[in-house]
């Protein structure tokens, strides 16, 4: 009868419900879809992994990343270097792997760098690899641009779907540790986290590096989905900007926010983008316009929200009815 | 047993030396004062031995082991607690999670959850905000910041705290009661460095004082010497302070 009442007493049940018939859904999905669809849910599901990776590090610790192209750009050439010579499952440790490492050693050079500084920063290193690669690549192979073998559509979505899990899982397992407590408190005042014991050097590194390491994967599988791939695609600072305002569309409050702006952006990204170019853009600066201005916290912001004004709205109904019996006494 | 000791302790800012050959030393289970003007360096001191920033010169120890040069939470861990001049909370939390990221952190082995959450609880208690554990951290007024802040520094376990300012801005009951949570951290073997411009507060706690001035120490001693001497009148305590309190 109250519905309030049974969704907060029986949350846990209804969340778990609801995930396993959302897990369902994606295990049964290339199987009663057109193979268009999975192409495209297998797209998404690389922006929610990109998002979510990007918000696990930025979003509690306030570090303001530009960098996921670089890490993603990255796997996405380690696919194309090494798919003639490794196995696919291989290419993807090594791709994960290789941002990882990568990762790292730009964090413990930069994350002392802090505010605005660390974002110039991380903006520079994603036109530098495009650079870079451009540079190497003509110089070295004698060409600009690799072809990537197709492999079969279901195969990539059925491997986004674990790595979009797994980052999502980490994601939130992260946040209800003290590790993620520790992030908190870096992005509440670094300075007081550090005098409480945190070792923040570490903390941030590490999370910098796990992050990055999903967005490296995110390459490799990309790679062969886009068939082709020269540096401007795949560090496309599209891939650094998308993910953030995936995370602020979906609210990073949460480990599932940034999921939910991921599967709505990048579903809108990957059917519409290509058909209406330039109304798809205007389209999409004036939402996020919208959006900063009046959800700040996302559409995840809004739920706590409608809470407090349904809340009120009943309470103040159950009152009225109650004074309107007492008045007919 | 001197619990904390400093020795030719220099920081330079630019062409500034804000701290400048200071030697000190802060007994095992002193309430140890420091005052001075404002930009004597009593902060920066205070950074010093926590870690915020590295010596220009001179070393500081801390139970015999030198701590200079470690980072700040390599210091925390080892024992010295602090709070800040200008509160800093974590805005982003509840009173509880922000006494927790002490409980959790401060301590040199790894604290399990359960008993993380319960130390948190006993030093929320202890400052007397217990009712407030689930309220967002800036809901609170300043002072019972600060006493978060306090709660905070003790979940870390300190064997020495630094207060830096406690009672700038309270009222003068506030400031009864924040002496005597001095008072009561000190029962419970806690060795106290305060920061304070609230003489009264100084000279109702404190068993020793150090007196900073551009810099440099001008005195060290007990209250009273500390009242009766002529630098410090002339540069901090002015006439009618001698006279009285």
């Amino acid at each position: 009868m109250d519905i309030t009442r049974l969704v907060s007493t029986h949350r846990k049940l209804l969340l778990g419900g609801f995930l396993i018939l959302v897990l369902i859904f994606l295990a049964t999905f290339p199987i009663w879809a057109r193979a268009y669809d999975v192409r495209v849910l297998a797209l998404v599901l690389i922006y929610v992994v990109l998002a979510a990776g990007w918000a696990m590090f930025s979003g509690t610790t306030g570090y303001m990343s530009l960098a996921p192209a670089a890490f993603f750009g990255l796997g996405m050439y380690a696919m194309a270097l090494l798919q003639y010579e490794l196995p696919f499952p291989l290419v993807i440790a090594i791709g994960g792997a290789l941002s990882f490492v990568f990762a790292l050693l730009i964090g413990l050079v930069t994350l002392r760098l802090k505010g605005m500084y660390f974002a110039v920063f991380t903006f520079g290193l994603v036109v530098f690899m495009t650079e870079i690669t451009q540079y190497l690549e003509t110089r070295l192979l004698g060409k600009h641009g690799q072809a990537i073998i197709p492999i079969d559509n279901q195969t990539l979505f059925y491997i986004m779907v674990g790595v979009a899990v797994a980052t999502v899982l980490v994601t939130y397992l992260i946040r209800r540790s003290r590790w993620g407590l520790a992030m908190l408190g870096i992005g509440g005042n670094e300075e007081a986290a550090e005098h409480m014991g945190v070792n923040t050097t570490g903390v941030k590194v590490f999370t910098f590096a796990i992050s990055a390491a999903f967005m490296g994967v995110a390459g490799v599988v990309a790679a062969p989905l886009l068939i082709y791939v020269n540096s401007n695609i795949a560090f496309s600072l599209y891939y650094s900007f998308l993910p953030i305002f995936m995370a602020i569309l979906g609210g990073m409050g949460t480990a599932y926010g940034p999921v939910i702006g991921a599967v709505i952006l990048g579903y809108l990204d990957t059917r519409l983008r290509a058909q209406l170019f330039n109304y798809f853009n205007l389209g999409f600066g004036i939402i996020m316009v919208l959006i900063i201005l009046f959800l700040p916290k996302g559409i995840t912001g809004l739920v706590p929200m409608l809470q407090d004004k349904l809340g009120g709205a009943m309470r103040r109904l159950r009152k009225g009815d109650r004074e309107e019996r007492h008045a007919n006494t | 047993m001197q619990i904390l000791e400093g020795q030719g302790v220099t920081k330079f800012f630019g062409g500034l030396a804000a701290v400048s050959n200071v030697d000190f030393a802060v007994g095992q289970g002193e309430i140890m004062g420091l005052i001075g003007p404002n930009g004597a360096g009593k902060t920066t001191l205070f950074n010093l031995i926590s870690g915020s920033f590295p010596l220009s010169s001179g070393e500081i120890r801390f139970k015999g082991q030198k701590i200079s040069g470690l980072k700040p939470h390599r210091i925390c861990r080892m024992g010295i607690g602090r709070t800040f001049q200008e509160t800093k909370v974590f805005g982003n939390m509840s009173v509880l999670q922000n006494v927790l990221v002490g409980a959790f952190f401060g301590n040199p082995v790894g604290t399990s959850g359960s008993d993380a959450a319960r130390e948190a609880t006993e030093a929320l208690e202890f400052v007397g905000l217990t009712a407030m554990g689930a309220s967002p951290i800036n809901d609170l007024t300043l002072v019972n910041q600060k006493r978060v802040e306090v709660a905070r520094a003790l979940a870390t376990k300190p064997e020495l705290l630094l207060l830096d300012e406690l009672m700038a801005g309270l009222t003068s009951t506030e400031v009864g009661e924040a002496m005597e949570l001095v008072t009561r951290m000190h029962d419970k073997g806690i060795t106290i460095l305060m920061v304070e411009h609230v003489m009264k507060a100084i000279m109702g706690v404190c068993m020793r004082v150090m007196v900073l001035h551009h810099g440099e120490k001008i005195a060290d001693g007990t209250c009273n010497e500390i009242s009766c001497d002529r630098k410090v009148i002339d540069v901090y305590l002015g006439e009618q302070t001698h006279a009285g309190s």
